[in-house]
């Protein structure tokens, strides 16, 4: 069981949420983007309580107001660049409203985050894990959701690696007024984000004996 | 777009999947082969005889006058009169008539006795007529003209001798008579190729000697006597008859049925024919169940390999459903993915057939005189495909509700 008296995430603010595995992280991040519903509370998104809405409204609010980033393994090894940041836009007809001319966005993004317009038209699985991540990162912030959801995204970079992601990601969250939320188990990330929290401060984990 | 990443999903596990969908082809060709088969041996079968529009016999009931003057196959129970056959064709409705004379075998042969009109006017294989391969059509009283399988079976050649045997499988041989080859027939595919054909007056002829199914003790006509006797038959066992226009058919089939000298019965082949299909047919029934299992057991096969599958996928669904994917949409996307496997199968399926066709056609052809026609497919043919593929949808129901309660279970974070 894990409460979590009370997070707040403001528009546009980065905040890095520290916490060991095991802490409550992933279930947290399941709870935010909707994928299981809090027993007790509510959970507010862009002025919305998604605990109110049913399993398909949450699904498809999750996919017009949260960009989500994995650690690793982000993307569909068999699609396309392109066709993996036009994923989220499949179902989110509004954010593909906002995103406007589709291809010309992918190909914006891609440059913007440092990816060589040739990269666009290439399986996933054929490129490097930073250029994964950074593609991972175009997905998310395609169409402009007010969120971006992160699980550990650099844990599988090295340090020079993570710190030009993290430049390439704030660049654009912040052009955007996009509010991040980071988790991560390495507080040395901390000093780019207006907010660092931990896991054990914010929750509390009840285990059932097992 | 979801079909264009089901596709390429696909694609990233070609080796699988190949096999799936190779298996589910060759399911589908078995099928289609198999429909193919039916459909070529039930047209072959009503081919048998065509040009012919009524046979004649003695009465008894229409298959059996069918089996035994089209098929040799069991006996005719009585004869028919010279003189009713006399009277028959001379009628004005009666464009042609050909006697058959039956009763006696060379080896596991029937021996037919007929005249040199059945050459002309026997037809099969919409219209086709006999040719002969080898020799010529038989030209002197002792001369016999063999079907393509006497031939191949016995060894013959033109002029090689042959003795007739008296009845069916019987050691009494006429052996005071033997024949000779004159021709040989090509393959037919019909009973002709298991014929043994002689001339009327040759069926009279071996049996001068003989009286009630005997031969008359100390009785021997030489060869040169025969020769100059009356061969006039007696009797005859059946007849073909070709009417002047089609619409005397009924009237005088009516006639022969009715005539009041003897009992005779007159049959439309082609109506003979589908009540004969209608007996042998459950046969091809069977088969087509069979291969129709064979077709479930492929989708089995593919319900299998997407079930085993689930489990190195569910990253894969897991990024879906984060990028907002309703659990549905990936129990869509399995199904869709099932029914592309599906769909592949059944084409490649179709091609395979018709490669097969391309090949075994005229083997088939030599072998079974079994003419398999290279169309293109039919309407039903698409309805087998379109149920292969809908079949594939259901199948994979199974897996795809699996990977609903997974993905429903995992959200975006794959426990593992």
């Amino acid at each position: 069981m894990l409460a979590v008296p009370d997070l707040t995430v403001a528009k546009g603010e980065a905040v890095l949420l520290l916490g060991e595995s095991g802490s409550g992280k992933s279930t947290l991040l399941s709870l935010i983007c909707g994928t299981i519903l809090p027993d007790r509370g509510a959970v507010n998104i862009a002025g919305t309580d998604i605990s109110e809405l049913s399993g398909g409204a949450r699904d498809r609010f999750r996919a017009e107001q949260i960009g989500v980033i994995f650690q690793q393994f982000n993307l569909l090894p068999f699609g396309s660049v392109a066709d993996n940041i036009l994923l989220p836009l499949r179902f989110a007809p509004e954010r593909r409203k906002r995103a406007g001319h589709a291809a010309t966005e992918v190909v914006r993004l891609c440059a913007a985050l440092g990816l060589p317009s040739s990269v666009v038209g290439v399986r996933a699985n054929a490129l490097s894990v930073g250029q994964q991540q950074r593609v991972a990162v175009a997905r998310a912030l395609i169409g402009q959701p007010p969120l971006i959801v992160a699980d550990e995204p650099t844990s599988a970079l090295d340090a020079n690696s993570q710190a030009a992601f993290l430049d390439l990601l704030f660049a654009q969250t912040e052009a955007h007024k996009t509010s991040l939320l980071m988790v991560s188990h390495d507080p040395r990330l901390g000093e780019r984000f207006d907010r660092i929290l931990r896991m054990e401060d914010i929750a509390q984990i009840e285990r059932a004996a097992a | 777009m979801i079909l264009r990443l089901a596709i390429a999903s696909l694609f990233a596990r070609a080796l699988t999947v190949g096999m799936t969908v190779l298996a589910i082809a060759l399911s589908v060709a078995l099928f289609l082969g198999v429909e193919k088969v039916r459909t070529g041996a039930k047209a072959s079968f009503a081919d048998t005889i065509s040009g012919t529009d009524l046979i004649v016999g003695a009465r008894s009931g229409s298959v059996q006058l069918l089996l035994y003057s089209v098929f040799r196959i069991g006996n005719a129970t009585n004869n028919v009169t010279w003189e009713s056959y006399q009277d028959i064709a001379t009628r004005p409705e009666v464009d042609w008539m050909v006697p058959i004379s039956l009763g006696d075998s060379h080896r596991q042969f029937r021996v037919m006795g007929t005249t040199p009109a059945f050459f002309e006017h026997y037809r099969y294989r919409q219209g086709r007529s006999l040719e002969v391969s080898e020799g010529v059509i038989m030209d002197d009283l002792f001369d016999t003209v063999i079907g393509a399988d006497v031939a191949a079976t016995l060894g013959y050649g033109v002029d090689d001798p042959i003795v007739v045997a008296h009845g069916l499988a019987s050691f009494t041989e006429h052996r005071d008579q033997p024949f000779r080859v004159s021709g040989i027939l090509e393959k037919t595919g019909t009973p002709v190729d298991r014929t043994v054909i002689v001339s009327m007056e040759a069926i009279e002829a071996i049996h001068v000697d003989w009286k009630s199914g005997a031969q008359v003790p100390g009785q021997a006509t030489p060869v040169d006597v025969i020769r100059q006797m009356d061969l006039t038959p007696a009797a005859v066992t059946a007849a073909l008859v070709g009417v002047e226009s089609p619409l005397q058919t009924f009237a005088l089939q009516r006639a022969i049925n009715e005539y009041p000298q003897e009992p005779l019965l007159a049959i439309l082949p082609g109506v003979a024919l589908q009540e004969l299909w209608g007996i042998v047919g459950i046969a091809e029934t069977a088969l087509l169940a069979v291969s129709a299992m064979v077709v479930v057991t492929a989708l089995i096969g593919m319900m299998a390999t997407i079930f085993s599958s689930l489990n190195e996928r569910r990253r894969e669904m897991a990024i879906f459903r984060a990028m907002g994917a309703r659990p549905l949409t990936i129990l869509g996307m399995l199904v869709l993915e099932a029914m592309v496997m599906a769909a592949a199968g059944a084409l490649l399926g179709l091609a395979l057939l018709y490669i097969g066709l391309a090949i075994v056609q005229p083997i088939v052809d030599s072998a079974f005189g079994l003419w398999l026609p290279i169309d293109a497919p039919t309407a039903r043919e698409a309805w087998v495909m379109l149920a292969v593929i809908a079949a594939g949808a259901i199948v994979s129901f199974v897996p795809a509700f699996r990977a609903y309660r997974l993905s429903v279970a995992d959200g975006m974070m794959v426990k593992t």
